[in-house]
């Protein structure tokens, strides 16, 4: 349901979203960052902040943000440092994080979205590098535990300027980021897994007015629950507004059982985080050759490889947006189109049956692509219909035969030859005078129950293309007799 | 002579020789120390077992002829603000009591490998924080010269411990004077090495900027044997430099002879003892009688550097000293309520008042409102120094000044006063804050018969030079340490 203004307020949206970096070790130590060990087996003296410990900066996490950066059209900061900011928490073993505050390695950057109002661009303030807490663990005997498996584990956290207006907007923008952080192969942004994270700042205005006050909103494990937590508190600041309440600044939580939001008024509301640059790490410099070389790396990226897919081959913007959404499947599509003549077919056995049985956006294809690309050419031929290249895909998707032989096998090869559909069709003509009547008597729909008695003679393998013409010439030629 | 008072290399030759082994010569300081250190207190943990565990083993390895370098063999001993694995680490304080530390600091590695033998972890002010070692948690210690004296601080345990022959060497750690201005206290040779020379890894931050090890010994030329073992970059210190080091003893023997030696206006002011300035100025005019060129420069910016410092190390140590939280290792209270009180409670029990004092003092300097006006200016006059540093550089081979502006005083005399006792710091952390090397040496006496200490300072690494200097005035000056009253 698209959202609806209400007393002629606008909401202003920001997005901060923290990603968790696929680098095979910690951004200050050595420790792997593989997601589900046991706990505290994935820590060291470094990351757990034992004194006499220093960080020691990973160069995989900076090149990972510089192409975060690349890819969010960011400028690169050639100089850039680190700072801590410092707070007590028992995840946060130094009692400061070492982050980023006012020389973020990329800013100024942008990305596309396709909402109800069309495309639009969302700026990107600044992704600035990160390293992650740990995590606790309330337990109902024990208390509450610490796990300081993710301590050190590297963020990017991506700020979005205040330019989102509706919950499709954000949810639209979210789903961008995740595609373009997955193509550019700096995170597998699993948001169940915790390594895509989504913060709304969210604050309510009437258009061309100065920015309200705005509230913070944590805890949203999902697109669905942005989208609730959005329309709940855009409701809940209006409501406010009415009442001639103020909108204070606070932290709210999301609620994924009543789908409302609740406040936090906790300290951490009212932080003095006395940032200042790390003294135990040099700043990061970087050269337009070292740039250069990163980007000339990076993949083709979703919204060129739309615009390619919808001026080369012809595909619909929905096949489009469903093949790029995933960078698998978009150089899936990719390999298996220079193999067939039929890229179109291609497209949608991808999206319908294809999508179908992969568990999971994540899954591999087992078809080779010029297998698909075979099949697509066979139900674009006529050789088979579509239901049967289904079924074909569906098959070999677990035998793994070849296309050919599992068409073979499963006898759907269709019949084409006229001559032997002509029989059928007459057939069906003489077995049915009573439509063929309705028919002559003006009811034009009796031929599609002609065509479907017709049909169901052959067994379902007729071609329908020229099964449909046959009848044609049957009908329309023996009416020219009568 | 005794084991105890020789220098290193006699120590090393005679064991080349086969005259004396690792053995004997750790068991000799092992009894120096049961001697004196009741009167002293040099160290907070002494491993008489392990000790002599390991120099049977340096003796061993010896005998089956492997390599040994010239600190093969020797006992030293370690400031208990250095990570040594196995044993404690407690930085004198009771946060860190009981604490062992999982790994050992890059530059015990080093020492380890050149086949030291530990002794000991010494005395300090707790976390570094103080100039008289009364700051420790556990008990002060005493300037081997005169028990009734304070040994200086922050490395007045290892000060006293070489004074007094307690270790043929022992290592200190200097942020705004903790390695030179003991010392000058108690008569030994100090040196903080230019920054980034000696990993911090291991080190129990104070100021990271500022921290730096360095070694402590009865010579020049031991000092240089020391400080060619442990300096050397360490991948784990991003602040370690990615340098080779030649011998930093190799200009030793070079004369004096038309080197152009500055006198900073600004540290012979006011504020300054006569018996010091007296003792340094003959410093210099014998350097001067053996064909130094000594001439008065000028920095101006150093009349800010003092409270610059203590801006800039507390910030950092307010943050630094922030996982002391009793959560994950030290000392947590007995008993909380919640969270907040696990915070209070363990802090408040594991800190003393001085270290208290400078965190406050640092959280307030960053705070919202405060950083550009103290912290952030505290970093613009850290550049007006440096570059103060690098024009006089530019005209003057070295610098040649007071480490402090007194000698020793008594235990207790100055507890009330806190700002008196960061005022003595003024000469000293000019060096930290520009991070350029100067070395302590005793230079004579004060008219109680307390030493006093002279510190030579150069460009960045000028530390060769600073020896050759050194080792000069050295072989001048009567020697200082025949007198220890211990």
């Amino acid at each position: 349901m698209a959202w609806k203004m209400i007393d002629g307020y606008e909401m202003v949206i920001g997005l901060e979203v923290h990603v968790e970096l696929n680098t095979r070790t910690k951004i200050f130590c050595g420790c792997p960052t593989t997601f589900g060990a046991a706990p505290n087996t994935q820590c060291c003296p470094v990351c757990m902040g034992y004194p006499g410990t220093l960080p020691v900066l990973n160069r995989e996490v900076v090149h990972f943000a510089v192409l975060a950066g690349l890819a969010t059209n960011c400028r690169i900061a050639r100089f850039s440092k680190q700072d801590r900011k410092n707070y007590f928490y028992p995840d946060l073993p130094k009692a400061y994080q070492i982050s980023q505050f006012d020389l973020p390695l990329c800013a100024d950057g942008f990305l596309t979205v396709t909402a109800e109002a069309g495309e639009k661009r969302i700026g990107v303030t600044r992704i600035h590098i990160e390293e992650d807490a740990g995590k606790l663990i309330h337990d109902a005997e024990k208390g509450t535990l610490i796990d300081c498996n993710r301590c050190g584990v590297p963020l990017i956290e991506i700020v979005s300027e205040p330019d989102i207006r509706t919950p499709q907007e954000a949810a639209a923008y979210l789903r961008k980021l995740r595609a373009i952080m997955r193509y550019a192969g700096v995170s597998d942004c699993r948001m169940q897994e915790g390594s895509f994270r989504c913060d709304v700042n969210l604050s309510i205005r009437r258009p061309g007015e100065p920015l309200g006050t705005r509230t913070e909103m944590k805890n949203l494990n999902s697109f669905v629950s942005v989208q609730k937590a959005i329309e709940q508190e855009y409701l809940r600041q209006v409501e406010a507004m009415r009442a001639g309440e103020e909108i204070v600044q606070e932290t709210r939580r999301f609620d994924q059982a009543s789908g409302k939001t609740f406040s936090m008024r906790r300290k951490e509301n009212a932080h003095d985080y006395r940032y200042f640059p790390e003294p135990d790490l040099a700043p990061i410099v970087l050269t337009d050759a070292q740039i250069d070389a990163w980007r000339a790396a990076l993949p083709r990226l979703p919204d060129e490889r739309k615009a390619e897919y919808l001026t080369r081959y012809g595909l619909t913007q929905y096949a489009a947006e469903q093949l790029v959404a995933e960078r698998a499947t978009a150089d899936y599509f990719e390999e298996a189109v220079q193999h067939t003549h039929a890229p179109q077919t291609l497209a949608n056995l991808m999206t319908a049956e294809v999508f179908r049985l992969m568990e999971g956006e994540e899954a591999a294809i087992p078809i080779p692509g010029p297998h698909l690309a075979r099949i697509a050419d066979m139900a674009n031929d006529g050789e088979i219909n579509n239901n049967s290249a289904k079924a074909v895909i569906a098959e070999i998707w677990q035998t793994g035969e070849a296309p050919d032989e599992c068409v073979n096998r499963l006898g759907v090869r269709q019949l084409s030859d006229p001559e032997a559909l002509r029989a059928f069709v007459t057939r069906a003509v003489e077995e049915n005078p009573k439509m063929v009547a309705q028919y002559y008597g003006g009811k034009t729909t009796t031929k599609r129950a002609l065509m479907g008695a017709a049909m169901r003679m052959t067994g379902g393998m007729a071609n329908p293309a020229v099964l449909m013409q046959l009848m044609d010439e049957a009908l329309d030629g023996a009416k020219e007799e009568c | 002579m005794k084991i105890t008072d020789m220098p290193l290399l006699q120590l090393s030759e005679a064991m080349a020789q086969g005259h004396l082994s690792s053995r004997e010569i750790t068991q000799a300081f092992i009894d120096r120390i049961r001697e004196a250190e009741a009167q002293v207190g040099a160290y907070i943990s002494i491993g008489e077992g392990e000790a002599l565990r390991q120099a049977d083993a340096r003796d061993a390895a010896r005998a089956s002829g492997s390599p040994c370098g010239p600190l093969h063999g020797i006992p030293a001993a370690v400031k208990d603000n250095i990570c040594v694995a196995g044993g404690r680490t407690t930085c004198a304080s009771r946060m860190l009591e009981d604490f062992v530390s999982p790994c050992s600091a890059g530059v015990w590695e080093r020492l380890e490998r050149a086949g030291c033998v530990l002794l000991g972890k010494t005395n300090m002010d707790e976390f570094a924080m103080g100039s008289t070692t009364e700051n420790s948690a556990f008990h002060p210690t005493c300037n081997p010269h005169d028990l009734t004296r304070v040994p200086g601080g922050s490395s007045g345990g290892s000060a006293a411990a070489v004074a007094a022959g307690e270790a043929a060497f022992a290592l200190g750690s200097d942020t705004g004077g903790s390695i030179r201005q003991p010392a000058a206290f108690c008569g030994v040779v100090g040196m903080k090495p230019t920054y980034g020379t000696v990993s911090r890894y291991g080190l129990v931050a104070f100021a990271s900027s500022l921290d730096q090890i360095g070694p402590m010994t009865r010579t020049v030329a031991d000092n240089a044997l020391v400080l060619d073992a442990i300096a050397g970059h360490d991948p784990r210190d991003t602040t370690s430099l990615q340098r080779t080091y030649q011998p930093f003893g190799r200009r030793i023997g070079q004369e004096v002879r038309g080197l152009c030696i500055g006198l900073p206006k600004e540290m012979f002011a006011d504020g300054l003892s006569e018996d010091v300035r007296k003792t340094v100025m003959h410093a210099a005019q014998v350097l001067e009688g053996l064909g130094a060129q000594v001439t008065e420069v000028s920095l101006p910016s150093l009349k800010h550097a003092l409270p610059a410092y203590y801006v800039m190390s507390s910030a950092e140590a307010s943050s630094n000293l922030a996982r002391f939280d009793g959560v994950r290792y030290g000392r947590r209270a007995a008993e909380y309520a919640d969270l907040d009180e696990l915070y209070v409670k363990s802090r408040s029990e594991g800190f003393g008042a001085e270290v208290k004092r400078r965190i406050l003092l640092g959280t307030y300097a960053l705070s919202a409102g405060y950083y550009d006006a103290y912290y952030k200016k505290a970093l613009q006059v850290r550049t007006l120094v440096i570059r103060d540093f690098a024009r006089v550089f530019g005209a003057v081979d070295c610098l040649l000044a007071p480490v402090a502006p007194t000698t020793a005083w008594r235990l207790g005399e100055k507890r009330d006063d806190p700002l008196a006792a960061y005022l003595q710091d003024v000469h000293s952390v000019p060096a930290n804050i520009a991070g350029i090397p100067s070395l302590a040496m005793p230079c004579g006496r004060d008219r109680a018969g307390m030493p006093v200490g002279v510190q030579l300072m150069g460009a960045a690494f000028s530390e060769p030079l600073l020896y050759q200097v050194g080792h000069v005035l050295e072989r001048a000056l009567a020697p200082v340490r025949e007198e220890v009253t211990v």
